[in-house]
C-alpha cells in the first residue's frame, strides 16, 4: 500500500529525533516485538497527536493488541523507541504512563468483582485517601457516569460482579476518564461497545467526540468499522505485525478499509481439485443456539467445513455443542457417526502431561486396543508407530513423556488420536495455532487425504488461508452463522466483509 | 546396580523402605525378640488399611478435590449390617459379606449421586453423608456389638506358617486392582480424567460414568473392610472404621499416588500401609503416649507429601 506508507513515513520516521517542539502524546519508532518465534509486531511506527482520535483496525493477530499494550506501558517492544510528550521513555511502564496521563480500557473487563463501583475506582486513584475515601470515590465515579451515560441506572455502591456485562463495560470506560491527581491526555478504547447497547454506544462515542473536541486523544479499536469511519480523525490499517495504511478518515471508505484489511490478493494456491460432484450422506445437521433464523451448518461425508469468522463468535460453542450431541441427544443438532475433537488449546483441552505420546494418542481408542479385558500393549505400541509414520511425529521413542515433544508435534500427537480413532466426523478447533508452516502443510494434505477416503472434517480456523482446503465455509458473528460460501465464492474480502457487518 | 537404580526410581520402594527401617529399629530395641510375630501382626493389620486404601487411592486419582471421607462411617455401618446378617451362623457367612459389599457399594454410590445431582464438592458430600450413615448404624446396631459367626472369626485370622491368609487374598486383590489401574479402560479413564477432566472429556472418556464407579468401588471395598474388621476383631462397633479416615488418605500419599491426581501407585499402597502399622508398633515397644503416636504420624504425612511435592514442580 504506497499510497498509505507515504503518510506515515513522511511524519514520522525513525529517523526523525524527538524534539521538544514535537507535541504528540506517544511516539513509537520501529516498534518489535516477538514472543518465541512468533513476530507479533514488526517494526511499527505509530503516534498520536493531541486533540485527535486514531481509529485503529485489523485482523486478529495483526498486531494491534500488542501494539497497545505498549502504548499502554504493559509490553515492552524487543527493539525500537517511545516517546511520550516529546521525551524518550527509557523504562516505560504502566505507573509511568498512568503518570503521563495515558490510560487504557482493555476488552479484557478488568475491574474487581467482588468490590463496589467505589471500591473499584479508589484502585486507580491512590490519591483517594484518609477517612472518608469511599465517598470521595463514589463522587467522582458517579459524576462520570452521569457525563459519559445519562441515566445509566447505576449506584457507586453496587458490587461489580451484581452488574451486568454492559454496565460493567460502562463502569470500566467510565473510570478510565476519571481525573485526580495525575493528568489525562489518551485513552485506548479496546472495543468499547462490545457489550454496549446501541443507544450506549451512541453515548459513548458522542463523549470520545467531546472529548477529543477538548484537545485531548483517543485510540479506538473496534471490529464495527462503521464505528471507526464515523468517529475516527485518522485510521490506522494493521495487517501481520506491521501498519500498512495511515491516513486520514475521511479518506477511507468501508471498502478501502476491508481491502486494506485483508489484502486485495487472495491466496488460493491451495485450491487444486475439482469441487466433488455427488454428496455424501448427512453426518451433521446443526443450528447454533443463539440462531434465529433458519440457517444451520450442514456436513457431509467426506467434506470438509469450515468455521469462519473473528475470533470466539461461536465457533467453538458450536464445535463443543456437536460433540457433546454425539454422546447426548441435544435439539438443534443431528450427529449420525462417532466424533473426534482436535483442540487448539492443548494445555487445556488436549494433553495428558503424565503420559507418554504413544499413551496420548491411544486413549481415543482404548476399545479397539483391548485384547479380552485388558489394554494390549502391543496394539498400543503398533497404533503409535503407524500414525508416528504416517504423521511424521519427530521423536526417538514414541514411549518417551509427550512433552519431550515441540509443540507442533504434540499437536500432531493430537492429530493422530482422532484420526487413529474410529471417528467419521473430526471436529477441529482452530487446531494450528503456533504451529510451524511445515507441520501445517503436512497436516494439510493428511485432512484432504482423510476426507477423500469418506471422513468429514468440521474446521474453525482463525487462518483465513486454511479455509482454501474447506469445500463449504460458514462464516459466524455473534455466535450466528451469517454467510454460508462455497469454495468457488470464497475470497478473504467475502469473509472479513460478513464477520463485520454492522448489521447483527 | 542397575536394579538399584530403576528400583529407587520407582517412588513406592520408599514406603517399604521405611517400613523395613522401622521394623530393623523395633528388633534392635527389643534385642530381635518377636521379630516374625512383629510381621505377622503387621501383616494381619495392614490389611485392612489396604483394601480401604486402595478405594481411596481411585478416588484420590480422579484429581484435585476427589476423596471419600464416608469410609470410616461406611466400615462401622458394613460390619454391623454384615455381623446382623450373618446372625452368628456359619451358614450365612457368603450372604453376610455380599451384604456388607451391598451396603458399601450403596454408600458409595449415593455420595456419587450427592456430587453429580447438588453439584457439591466430594469432600462436603462424602463427609455430610457419613453423618447419615452415622446415625443409620446408631439407630440400626443400638450400640450393641453383635458377635461374628465362629468360622468368620477363624477365617479373618487364619494363618499359614505365620503368614496371614487373609493378607495373601487382599495381595491377589491388590495386583487385581494395579492391573485394572495400568491395563483396562476403566483405570486410563480414571488416570485420564486424574491428569485433565476436560480434556479426558474431550478425548471421549465417559466421565459421568467412570466418577460414579469409582466412588461406588470405594464404597464397597470400605464395606467388605468393615465385615472383616468385625471377624478380625470379634464384633462390629459404631467406632470401628474410625481410624481408616486419616489411614486411607495417609497410605495412598505415603505410597507415592499423586495428591494431584492422575498418578497412581498401588505397590505403595501395601508398602505406606506396613510402614504404618509397624510404626505404632515401635512408638507402643518405645512406650510412647497416644498424642505423640497421631502427632509423629500427622508430621510423617506432611513431611512425605512435601517431599513427594518437589518432584511435580515440572508443571
Amino acid at each position: 500500500m504506497p499510497e498509505g506508507n507515504a503518510d506515515i513515513i513522511g511524519l514520522s520516521g525513525a529517523e526523525k529525533h524527538f524534539g521538544a517542539a514535537n507535541v504528540d502524546i506517544i511516539r513509537l519508532d520501529g516498534a518489535e516485538k516477538h514472543f518465541g518465534a512468533v513476530r507479533a509486531l514488526g517494526g511499527v511506527d505509530f503516534h498520536v497527536g493531541p486533540g485527535e482520535c486514531v481509529g485503529l483496525v485489523g485482523h486478529n493477530g495483526a498486531g494491534k493488541s500488542t501494539l497497545m499494550h505498549m502504548v499502554a506501558g504493559t509490553l515492552a517492544p524487543d527493539s525500537g523507541k517511545i516517546g511520550v510528550h516529546g521525551g524518550i521513555e527509557d523504562n516505560y511502564s504502566v505507573s509511568r504512563a498512568q503518570k503521563l496521563g495515558i490510560r487504557c480500557v482493555f476488552q479484557e473487563l478488568s475491574l474487581c468483582p467482588n468490590l463496589s463501583v467505589a471500591e473499584n475506582t479508589r484502585i486507580n486513584h491512590a490519591a483517594l485517601s484518609g477517612l472518608g475515601w469511599r465517598r470521595r470515590a463514589a463522587t467522582l465515579i458517579t459524576a462520570k457516569l452521569d457525563e459519559i451515560f445519562p441515566d445509566h441506572g447505576i449506584s457507586a455502591w453496587d458490587i461489580v460482579g451484581d452488574l451486568s456485562i454492559g454496565r460493567r463495560q460502562m463502569v470500566e470506560v467510565a473510570r478510565a476518564f476519571t481525573v485526580t491527581q495525575d493528568r489525562l491526555d489518551l485513552v485506548i478504547l479496546d472495543e468499547p461497545t462490545s457489550s454496549l447497547d446501541a443507544h450506549t454506544a451512541g453515548q459513548l462515542l458522542a463523549f470520545v467526540r467531546r472529548f477529543v473536541a477538548a484537545g485531548k486523544s483517543c485510540i479506538l479499536i473496534s471490529h464495527v468499522l462503521g464505528e471507526v469511519l464515523r468517529n475516527a480523525d485518522r485510521i490506522v490499517v494493521m495487517r501481520d505485525g506491521k501498519v500498512v495504511v495511515a491516513d486520514a478518515a475521511n479518506a477511507f471508505d468501508r471498502d478501502r478499509l476491508v481491502t486494506a484489511m485483508g489484502g486485495a490478493e487472495a491466496h488460493r494456491g491451495t485450491m487444486t481439485e475439482t469441487t466433488k460432484a455427488e454428496a455424501g450422506p448427512l453426518r451433521v445437521r446443526a443450528r447454533p443456539a443463539r440462531q434465529a433464523d433458519g440457517k444451520e451448518l450442514v456436513a457431509r461425508a467426506g467434506e470438509i467445513i469450515g468455521l469462519a469468522g473473528l475470533a470466539g463468535h461461536g465457533q467453538t460453542d458450536l464445535l463443543l455443542a456437536i460433540f457433546a450431541a454425539a454422546q447426548r441427544i441435544r435439539p438443534g443438532i443431528e450427529v449420525t457417526a462417532p466424533v473426534a475433537l482436535v483442540a487448539g488449546d492443548r494445555q487445556s483441552d488436549g494433553i495428558f502431561p503424565q503420559w507418554s505420546i504413544a499413551e496420548n494418542i491411544g486413549i481415543r481408542s482404548l476399545a479397539r486396543l483391548r485384547n479380552g479385558l485388558l489394554i494390549s500393549p502391543q496394539r498400543e505400541a503398533e497404533l503409535a508407530a503407524f500414525w508416528q509414520q504416517k504423521i511424521g511425529i519427530r521423536t526417538p521413542d514414541m514411549n518417551n513423556n509427550i512433552f519431550s515433544l515441540s509443540g507442533g508435534n504434540q499437536q500432531k500427537a493430537l492429530f493422530a488420536r482422532a484420526l487413529g480413532s474410529d471417528a467419521e466426523i473430526v471436529l477441529m478447533d482452530d487446531p494450528m495455532r503456533g504451529v510451524d508452516i511445515g507441520t501445517k502443510l503436512e497436516v494439510y494434505d493428511l485432512v484432504r487425504e482423510e476426507a477423500r477416503n469418506g471422513r468429514t472434517f468440521l474446521w474453525y480456523t482463525t487462518e483465513t488461508e486454511e479455509l482454501d482446503n474447506c469445500d463449504h465455509i460458514y462464516v459466524f458473528k455473534n455466535g450466528r452463522i451469517v454467510a454460508n460460501l462455497t469454495r468457488d465464492e470464497l475470497t478473504e474480502e467475502k469473509i472479513i466483509q460478513s464477520s463485520f457487518g454492522d448489521a447483527a | 546396580m542397575i536394579l538399584v537404580k530403576s528400583l529407587a526410581g520407582k517412588p513406592w520402594v520408599w514406603s517399604f523402605l521405611g517400613a523395613l527401617l522401622v521394623w530393623l529399629a523395633t528388633i534392635a530395641f527389643t534385642g530381635g525378640y518377636g521379630a516374625g510375630g512383629m510381621v505377622t501382626a503387621a501383616l494381619s493389620l495392614a490389611v485392612f488399611t489396604v483394601i480401604v486404601g486402595v478405594g481411596q487411592m481411585f478416588v484420590i486419582t480422579l484429581g484435585p478435590g476427589n476423596v471419600d471421607l464416608s469410609l470410616p462411617a461406611n466400615i462401622g455401618l458394613a460390619s454391623a449390617v454384615a455381623m446382623k446378617v450373618m446372625a452368628g451362623s456359619d451358614s450365612m457367612i457368603v450372604v453376610g459379606l455380599l451384604a456388607a459389599l451391598a451396603c458399601g457399594a450403596a454408600i458409595g454410590a449415593v455420595n456419587y449421586l450427592l456430587i453429580w445431582a447438588l453439584r457439591i464438592p466430594p469432600i462436603i458430600a462424602t463427609l455430610s453423608a457419613s453423618f447419615i450413615i452415622q446415625s443409620i448404624d446408631i439407630s440400626y446396631g443400638r450400640g450393641l456389638q453383635i458377635k461374628p459367626p465362629p468360622g468368620f472369626a477363624d477365617f479373618t485370622n487364619w494363618q499359614i506358617l505365620g503368614v496371614p491368609v487373609l493378607a495373601l487374598l487382599t495381595v491377589l486383590f491388590t495386583i487385581g486392582a494395579a492391573i485394572a489401574m495400568q491395563r483396562m479402560i476403566y483405570g486410563r479413564s480414571v488416570l485420564a480424567i486424574g491428569q485433565n477432566i476436560r480434556a479426558a472429556w474431550l478425548a471421549g472418556v465417559n466421565v459421568g460414568r467412570i466418577r460414579f464407579l469409582t466412588y461406588t468401588l470405594s464404597g464397597a471395598l470400605g464395606g467388605i473392610d468393615g465385615a472383616l474388621l468385625a471377624g478380625y476383631f470379634r464384633g462390629a462397633n459404631v467406632d470401628i472404621g474410625n481410624e481408616y479416615l486419616l489411614a486411607s488418605i495417609a497410605v495412598v500419599v505415603i505410597g507415592g499416588t499423586s495428591v494431584a491426581g492422575g498418578k497412581a501407585n498401588v505397590p505403595g499402597v501395601w508398602g505406606a500401609a506396613l510402614f504404618l502399622v509397624l510404626l505404632l508398633t515401635m512408638l507402643n515397644t518405645f512406650g510412647v503416649s497416644a498424642g505423640v503416636r497421631l502427632l509423629l504420624t500427622g508430621l510423617i504425612i506432611v513431611g512425605v507429601i512435601t517431599a513427594a511435592g518437589g518432584e511435580k514442580a515440572v508443571r
